[in-house]
């Protein structure tokens, strides 16, 4: 792992009233890994002009916040820019989050934006937040076979990544977005709906969308017949 | 229940969201319909598939970029103070 930066450099401590919220919290050096229980408190110090309180935010999310950013824009550029964007602009709008909801879940709709401009730039005319036309749902019957009891073990992990990476890949953004904040970040149905601005139907009906068209993307892979 | 309401309930079900008389319903369809089954059992196979796949690694020099602009930043900030 890299050595914390921030210290490395030798940045000036933050002030001994934001630090002593820190050190209060856990007189250890503070790891990535801790609940979340004390999310509060450091974003009160930081708020406060707490630089190791903000850095410790930063050690808890970035590896989320990349690979959140990888998996909407599926190119490591637009996701290392996604998240220096998220946070840097969340350091800067610190003062305007209110606390109304988990800095987590504040820090992920940034990024998400940022993901989804980063799209629209690439492909102005397909990235949209609007609903899009309903499909023939009669589709999703289609193509029904048994995949065995463990599936992905048939591939060698390399080939299983490029396979998931490809077919997330494929589903409509308005989908794809819904799929990784709900499944794979496993924020719930509410926070989800609050960081994209839609309703809770809405993303309920996005998920069901989103899980049954990768369910047939990977029909083609893993399918019994496929093994014999 | 039929096939059609299965697949509009398939989400709650999955996620354990639904009431239990409306679970009972589906999951007697279950027991009748192996369409339903297979398509039930390959979507929480499809969600399984991709919450055990490796977490993308963040590379150490993307990190230390990151940590780089908001020293940056940080520096900027405490000599506009």
């Amino acid at each position: 792992m890299v050595p914390c930066l921030f210290s490395a450099i030798g940045f000036p401590r933050p002030s001994l009233g934001a630090h002593r919220i820190v050190s209060a919290i856990d007189p250890k050096p503070l790891a990535s890994t801790v609940v979340r229980d004390d999310e509060a408190q450091l974003v009160s110090a930081a708020k406060a002009g707490g630089v190791a309180a903000f850095e410790e935010l930063v050690n808890r999310y970035e590896r989320k916040i990349f690979r959140l950013g990888m998996n909407i824009t599926q190119n490591r550029e637009d996701a290392e820019d996604v998240m220096q964007d998220a946070f840097l602009k969340s350091f800067q709008k610190l003062d305007q989050f209110q606390g109304n909801s988990r800095f987590y879940t504040w820090l992920v709709r940034i990024a998400v934006n940022e993901a989804l401009m980063k799209l629209r730039k690439r492909r102005p005319s397909q990235v949209s937040l609007d609903e899009p036309l309903t499909g023939d749902d009669d589709s999703f019957f289609r193509e029904i076979e048994d995949w065995g009891p463990s599936p992905e073990q048939r591939f060698a992990q390399t080939e299983l990544n490029e396979i998931l990476t490809h077919v997330i890949g494929e589903l409509d953004p308005i989908f794809r977005v819904v799929f990784l904040l709900r499944d794979v970040e496993g924020i719930s149905t509410e926070e989800t709906a609050q960081i994209l601005g839609i309703s809770v139907a809405a993303v309920k009906s996005r998920l069901l969308r989103a899980r049954l068209k990768l369910r047939l993307s990977l029909n083609k892979y893993f399918r019994r017949s496929e093994s014999q | 229940m039929n096939c059609k309401k299965v697949i509009l309930e398939l989400t709650s079900y999955l996620d354990g969201a639904l009431d239990a008389s409306v679970r009972l319903d589906l999951e007697q369809h279950l027991f009748r319909c192996k369409d339903c089954r297979l398509v039930v059992d390959t979507t929480r196979k499809t969600i399984q598939i991709f919450c055990n796949s490796e977490p993308v690694p963040l590379p150490d020099d993307v990190r230390e970029r990151l940590h780089a602009a908001l020293i940056e930043r940080f520096r900027r900030d405490s000599k506009t103070i």
